[in-house]
């Protein structure tokens, strides 16, 4: 669990250019993150490639906060 | 060559324009993924113009409109260049009736081919451009798609609506450094136009201010300009290649 998170969380802070301590579990990409839909898809690109993974369209369009994706992922190990 | 090093697909490039830009392409320096749906032996023809050229090419076979096979096409082309740089939707095809005899197949067969195998195409495309962060699309509409023509509602329908689809391609991806740009060729002397009578023909060349039908390397060398770096503020845009038939 632990790991996903720091894994996560070094893309987001790559991708997006926030601040580590920004990223929390509740935060959400658009509202909190700045992220724009095109953000989320690419962040869900870079953890499809990360966690060697594929997520499908509809389970992309569910993940919209760092904890929905970190959820995600463990879901599926 | 202002195209050297990058990787070109490029859809319906057996015969016709298709094949007239990825020789064009080569040319400029470009690898080139062939794409053919029936003609397998006229594929592997312009495969072998290119690698004389002293490019990488290879045929594939895939219908644009199967989402499956779509992918496995974009996944070859990858595996073989490393990387995916430029994007030619070419592949159509026609079914043309009047409206009142048109056949729901009909219409379903050439909106499937023209129109979903562009955003099929596309769709698949653009991970890898991202991911790049650039990429030049380039969409071979048509000029009945802006004038309408009678005859065609399912191919101006389709045409028409690869317009539209770059415009939005275009917005969407802009911030990535992908460009999308449409080309609308007016009549251009191929197979699909050697099949219209004289009559009709000569009734076209009386709309077309310079007076003749166009080539296929009147299409290739835009699509060659559209697809280098050279037209990087160039987006969204639709351009009539018809010897000035629609102004």
């Amino acid at each position: 669990m632990a790991e996903v998170l720091e894994r996560v969380t070094k893309i987001i802070v790559d991708r997006l250019g926030v601040d580590e301590s920004q990223v929390t579990l509740e935060a959400s990409f658009k509202d909190d993150l700045g992220a724009d839909s095109l953000d989320v898809v690419e962040l869900v690109m870079e953890l499809e490639d990360e966690f060697d993974m594929e997520i499908s369209d509809d389970d992309a369009e569910k993940i919209s906060t760092v904890g929905d994706a970190v959820n995600y992922i463990n879901s599926t190990k | 060559m202002n195209l050297t090093g990058k990787a070109a697909l490029v859809t319906g490039a057996s015969r016709g324009i298709g094949r007239e830009i990825a020789l064009e392409l080569a040319r400029q320096g470009a690898n080139v993924a062939v794409n053919f749906a029936g003609s397998e032996a006229k594929a592997n023809e312009v495969v072998d113009e290119i690698k004389a050229l002293g490019r990488d090419a290879f045929a594939v076979r895939c219908d644009v409109s199967n989402t499956e096979e779509v992918a496995e096409m974009v996944k070859a082309t990858i595996d073989r260049f490393g990387k995916l740089d430029i994007l030619v939707n070419n592949a159509g095809i026609t079914k043309d009736n009047l409206l009142m005899r048109m056949k729901e197949e009909e219409w379903d067969d050439v909106i499937n081919i023209n129109l979903k195998g562009v955003f099929l195409v596309t769709k698949a495309v653009t991970r890898q451009m991202m991911k790049q962060r650039v990429g030049r699309i380039i969409n071979i509409a048509s000029i009945v798609g802006v004038s309408g023509n009678p005859g065609q509602a399912n191919y101006v329908a389709a045409k028409a609506g690869v317009i539209g689809l770059t415009k939005t391609t275009a917005k969407e991806l802009a911030t990535r450094n992908i460009t999308v740009n449409a080309i609308a060729p007016g009549f251009i002397t191929t197979d699909m136009t050697d099949k219209l009578s004289e009559e009709v023909k000569t009734e076209m060349l009386k709309q077309i201010p310079l007076a003749r039908l166009g080539e296929p390397k009147d299409i290739a060398k835009i699509t060659a300009f559209l697809a280098s770096d050279d037209s990087s503020y160039i987006t969204g845009q639709t351009f009539h290649v018809d010897g000035g038939m629609v102004m």
